[in-house]
């Protein structure tokens, strides 16, 4: 199992949770299991079956897009980040 | 017992000395002559050999093997008339030093003969007094005091993270902070807003922070920009010359804006946002580092993008992400640590964690990178409304 932190926008749509059990071995998978059991999800992480332009998604600590994107590894105990874009300095 | 001047005159027959106008050939050949100031603080103060380094006479014996390690160095040796020099050079002879000279007729006769000198700029006593704390440290010590009151911060939003940043900025002595907020002073901002108080509800912000930060430091230039930063004034404000911008806008627009125009102006950003229990914090230095295209090359739909306006945040929240970019302001002005430059971090106040990640350059960023796409500015209230497309 893989955590995925859930950013402050998008705690609304898995029940409030800041932190998440995840299964999946790459983060198209995690993603997948995130959305099956949150389905509100979808339109907030992907485009297109694609990560939605504005998400960013960490694994260790990388950005995703600068490895195998979608088919980047998940290993056990991976801590993964998702991160939409916050305009506020209010 | 020898005199005074027997004991001078005897000293002098025993070292090497050079006139005024060799002293002023070897300083122009760069020959790796080293100026050695031995007179007092105040008289360096008023004016000293341009590349000369200072220690007193009376801690000469103790400071100058860690000025000058190297004891073959050619070192030139003046007080303001030759006399304490020359005392001095027989001195650093017998701690070692091979090639001494003083300077025979001392600083007087330079300064008479109209050679250049350099005056350096120091603090007043006030000054001393209110940034010795600064002083003590090697990091900043009076060169990075100097630094900070030369240095110019324009911060972009008087709200929730420029209250804090600008406030330690303003009292750690940075010269000029210019201020870009259109608002008024609301009864909602002073739960987090701290440049701000009560007395100024319905005051703009940028005059009420004005009258915060000057109180609080005299010698706090603010510049203030009653207005909001569009594509229209955004060249005419970054055009009066910023060594850094803190950027604690409220919305995307203004951060793309600052983005582009950074990036084209060649200044670097200290980014932060909050929300709720949220802050994220980093650094962004045109085509040194990443750019926030190259983080987030567009922003999200609005529907999934809350203000704090509609989500709300902690109070204290701005003041720990605000504090953290005045933190990689000073840094930056004094050229002093590891930035945040390619490292995004992530605090969450709830279960008070500090997450970071890698945020890297982009080479396909539309502004940043190697083949831009975006080369002047967005209108961005229609980019903000309508369907996002880059």
């Amino acid at each position: 199992m893989a955590a995925v932190r859930i950013p402050p926008t998008l705690r609304a749509e898995v029940g409030g949770a800041r932190e998440l059990e995840v299964t999946g071995s790459t983060v198209a998978e995690v993603i997948d299991d995130l959305v099956t059991r949150f389905p509100a999800l979808a339109t907030q992480l992907l485009h297109d079956g694609e990560l939605a332009p504005f998400v960013n998604v960490y694994v260790g600590g990388e950005d995703v897009r600068m490895r195998d994107g979608l088919d980047t590894e998940v290993g056990a105990g991976d801590h993964l980040i998702l991160l939409p874009a916050m305009a506020g300095g209010c | 017992m020898a005199t005074y001047r027997e004991l001078l005159a005897q000293t002098r027959s025993e070292i090497d000395e050079i006139s005024t106008l060799e002293a002023r050939e070897r300083l122009e050949a760069l020959d790796g002559s080293l100026f050695v100031d031995v007179r007092e603080p105040d008289e360096w103060d008023e004016g000293h050999i341009p590349g000369a380094i200072y220690t007193g006479r009376g801690r000469l014996e103790q400071r100058i093997e860690g000025l000058v390690p190297d004891k073959s160095r050619p070192l030139v040796v003046y007080c303001s008339a030759g006399s304490r020099s020359a005392f001095a050079v027989k001195v650093l002879e017998e701690l070692g030093y091979l090639n001494v000279v003083n300077l025979a007729s001392g600083f007087s006769d330079w300064k008479r003969s109209g050679y250049d000198i350099t005056i350096p700029r120091t603090l007043s006593p006030d000054q001393r007094a209110r940034y010795s704390r600064h002083l003590l440290i090697p990091e900043v010590g009076e060169e990075g005091q100097q630094r900070l009151l030369d240095a110019r911060v324009l911060l972009v939003g008087a709200g929730g993270l420029g209250s804090p940043a600008s406030l330690y900025l303003a009292a750690a002595g940075v010269g000029t902070l210019g201020i870009v907020d259109a608002d008024v002073v609301d009864e909602s901002n002073l739960q987090r807003q701290i440049v701000h108080s009560t007395d100024r509800l319905g005051e703009p912000k940028v005059a009420s922070a004005k009258r915060t930060l000057e109180g609080l430091n005299p010698d706090v230039k603010v510049v203030p920009f009653q207005e909001r930063l569009t594509s229209e004034n955004v060249d005419r404000i970054l055009g009066e010359g910023w060594d850094v911008i803190v950027d604690g806008a409220d919305n995307f627009p203004t951060r793309y804006l600052v983005n582009d125009a950074s990036v084209w102006s060649g200044i670097p950003v200290v980014h932060g946002s909050i929300f709720r229990f949220e802050g994220q914090v980093t650094v962004f230095k045109p085509h040194d580092g990443p750019c926030y295209r190259c983080l987030f090359p567009q922003p999200p739909p609005p529907e999934l993008a809350p203000s704090c306006a509609e989500g709300g945040v902690l109070g204290v929240l701005p003041g720990i992400i605000g504090s953290i970019q005045a933190n990689e302001a000073l840094k930056l002005i004094l050229d002093r640590g590891d930035s945040l430059s390619g490292r995004l971090l992530l605090f969450d106040a709830l279960g008070t964690t500090l997450d970071e990640v890698s945020v890297r350059r982009n080479p396909d960023c539309p502004v940043c990178g190697e083949h831009p796409t975006i080369t002047e500015y967005i209108d961005y209230v229609e980019f903000c409304n309508a369907p996002v497309s880059l």
